[in-house]
């Protein structure tokens, strides 16, 4: 950045940007803070009046809850699965020679532009009673499994979505490791393990912890995948608002389960800049 | 030195057979002859592509998600190009804040910003409106091109702008002239990557469309609820495709892997 004196010139710039982004962004969020603490009533409507009842509702109610747990829960596993794969995935794919490298780059991040709608059709193809993976496991003696519309079904899809928000990170620190001090790790005697474990590791630690914490926050709000893959019983946090605002119409109770899942994003975004800055600051000294 | 062991390009190629199976099999099925999801086996068919040009419900959404996405990417470019401009090269009180803001989309859950839109909507009495729903998609796909003007910017030499000004160049003029062509890779990918993002949004659509602007994404997921056949491996074979050559243009004029993985 090449600082110019400052005078009107960057607002002029920024303001057209600035106030759509104000209006439809900021605005809406307030309104809907706002409409979080109103009352509701099934005959009427939106009432004036404010309570907290929609938030001590959500906290207290078993049915909530439950949704909540599954949604944490789910979130978590796909992290950790995306973690498992992610990771040797990213590793593998800088050992490997051009032009091999950027294809399969592409083959595994590419997806990435791919509408989640049609991803999860995919899935549900694959994973019915009738799908590819079915025939599988009949092929091999197993019988038909049920896995459409399980938690299973959900992880799968989601960890497919998510893998490119977990390889993306890794990769980009794995780029800023010399390959020759994995090598001086051997020659001075460290067995491949070691090696992986004592110079790979920690230095793809920032690009694990990053892309960990994109990975949950996409996975807690994702909509698409538990609405199509979970069927209509097995709701996750999207899937609970939009029923809320489509199909029972209480808006106000849907905004606060919104304002929640908002929070619990937004916290995870603070603790992970938290984090980066505390290493950017050891690093510089 | 450097090679991967045959267990590392085993489960290399379990990845990649994961990341691609949904996606073959979509392409696979669209070609079915018959009438439920089978993978065709001896004869393909191009019936199901039919029916989907038949279907008015697909063509006037497919023509709604062009539309949209299409404006949407345009607008984001002009204003990420203005502010990405004013955070490049000024230092002025409310920078980070400005950022700040400009970035919020990528922070904040479609969602939430799904039925944050909806309430605004709701009260201005402009549900349904096509306009608004662009308004929306632009916000959401404006980081995105700002990223990528703020790194061509800051990439950018500034000698040539100089020697413009030195000559006597007006500021207008180097801009068109000298600016632009230079960071023209960003505002292209930039651009490319906005559309895509655009077509293929459905949190936030599915909240702020209405019968009459239903988008692509949103209308497939509505069929994909109610009843399944293989008209709906045709369309998102199509989407597919679309993608993909959207996808091989951005590769072409901007290097693709640069793009989705970053700048780091």
């Amino acid at each position: 950045m090449s600082s110019a004196r400052a005078g009107t010139t960057p607002w002029l710039l920024a303001a057209p940007g600035a106030l759509l982004f104000a209006a439809l962004v900021i605005v809406p969020l307030a309104l809907t803070l706002i409409l979080s603490f109103h009352v509701y009533d099934a005959a009427s409507g939106v009432k004036d009046e404010t309570t907290l009842a929609h938030y001590a509702a959500i906290l207290s109610d078993s049915y909530f809850l439950n949704i909540f747990w599954r949604t944490l829960r789910l979130a978590a596993m796909t992290t950790v699965i995306c973690a498992l794969i992610g990771a040797p995935e990213a590793y593998i794919l800088s050992r490997m020679r051009e032009p091999w490298r950027s294809v399969f780059l592409l083959a595994i991040i590419g997806p990435l532009l791919v509408s989640v709608v049609v991803r999860a059709f995919g899935w549900s193809m694959l994973l019915g009673p009738t799908g590819l993976v079915n025939e599988a496991f009949r092929a091999l003696g197993l019988g038909t499994v049920k896995i459409l519309y399980t938690e299973t079904a959900i992880v799968v899809a989601l960890v497919h979505v998510m893998l490119p928000f977990m390889v993306i990170p890794v990769w980009t620190s794995l780029q800023k490791l010399d390959p020759m001090v994995e090598a001086a790790a051997w020659t001075l005697g460290a067995s491949r393990f070691t090696a992986l474990r004592r110079v790979v590791l920690p230095q793809v630690t920032m690009g694990l912890l990053s892309g960990s914490l994109v990975v949950f926050g996409l996975s807690a709000s994702a909509f698409a995948i538990p609405a199509l893959l979970g069927g209509r019983r097995l709701k996750m946090a999207a899937t609970l608002v939009y029923d809320e605002y489509m199909h029972e119409l209480n808006w106000p109770l849907g905004a606060a389960i919104a304002i929640l899942v908002l929070v619990i994003n937004l916290i995870i975004m603070l603790a992970y800049q938290r984090v980066v800055e505390a290493r950017f600051k050891r690093t510089l000294g | 030195m450097r090679h991967n062991g045959p267990i590392a390009l085993l489960f290399h190629t379990l990845v990649v057979g994961f990341v691609l199976a949904p996606l073959v099999v979509i392409c696979l099925v669209a070609f079915t002859p018959a009438n439920t999801l089978t993978l065709p086996t001896t004869q393909f068919s191009l019936r199901w592509f039919t029916a989907v040009f038949g279907h008015p419900d697909f063509v006037a959404s497919f023509l709604n998600s062009l539309w949209v996405a299409a404006i949407a990417a345009t607008i984001a470019v002009v204003l990420a190009v203005a502010a990405g401009l004013a955070l490049d090269r000024y230092d002025f009180r409310g920078r980070a804040a400005l950022n700040a803001l400009f970035l919020s989309p990528l922070m904040i859950p479609h969602l939430v910003l799904g039925v944050a839109l909806l309430r605004l909507f709701a009260l201005l009495g402009a549900t349904g409106s096509l306009l608004w729903l662009t308004a929306g998609h632009i916000v959401v796909v404006t980081p995105y091109v700002l990223r990528l003007v703020l790194a061509a910017l800051s990439g950018l030499d500034r000698s040539a702008e100089q020697a413009a000004v030195t000559l006597g160049a007006s500021s207008w003029i180097v801009f068109r002239r000298i600016t632009v062509p230079m960071i023209l890779p960003g505002i292209t990918g930039g651009w490319l990557l906005a559309f895509i993002n655009s077509f293929d949004e459905l949190t936030m659509s599915i909240f702020i469309t209405s019968p009459a602007t239903v988008t692509l994404p949103v209308r497939m997921y509505m069929y994909a609820t109610e009843s399944i056949d293989p008209m709906m491996a045709a369309v998102s074979a199509l989407m597919i495709a679309v993608t993909a050559a959207a996808m091989m243009l951005l590769d072409r004029i901007f290097g693709l892997d640069k793009i989705l993985v970053g700048q780091g």
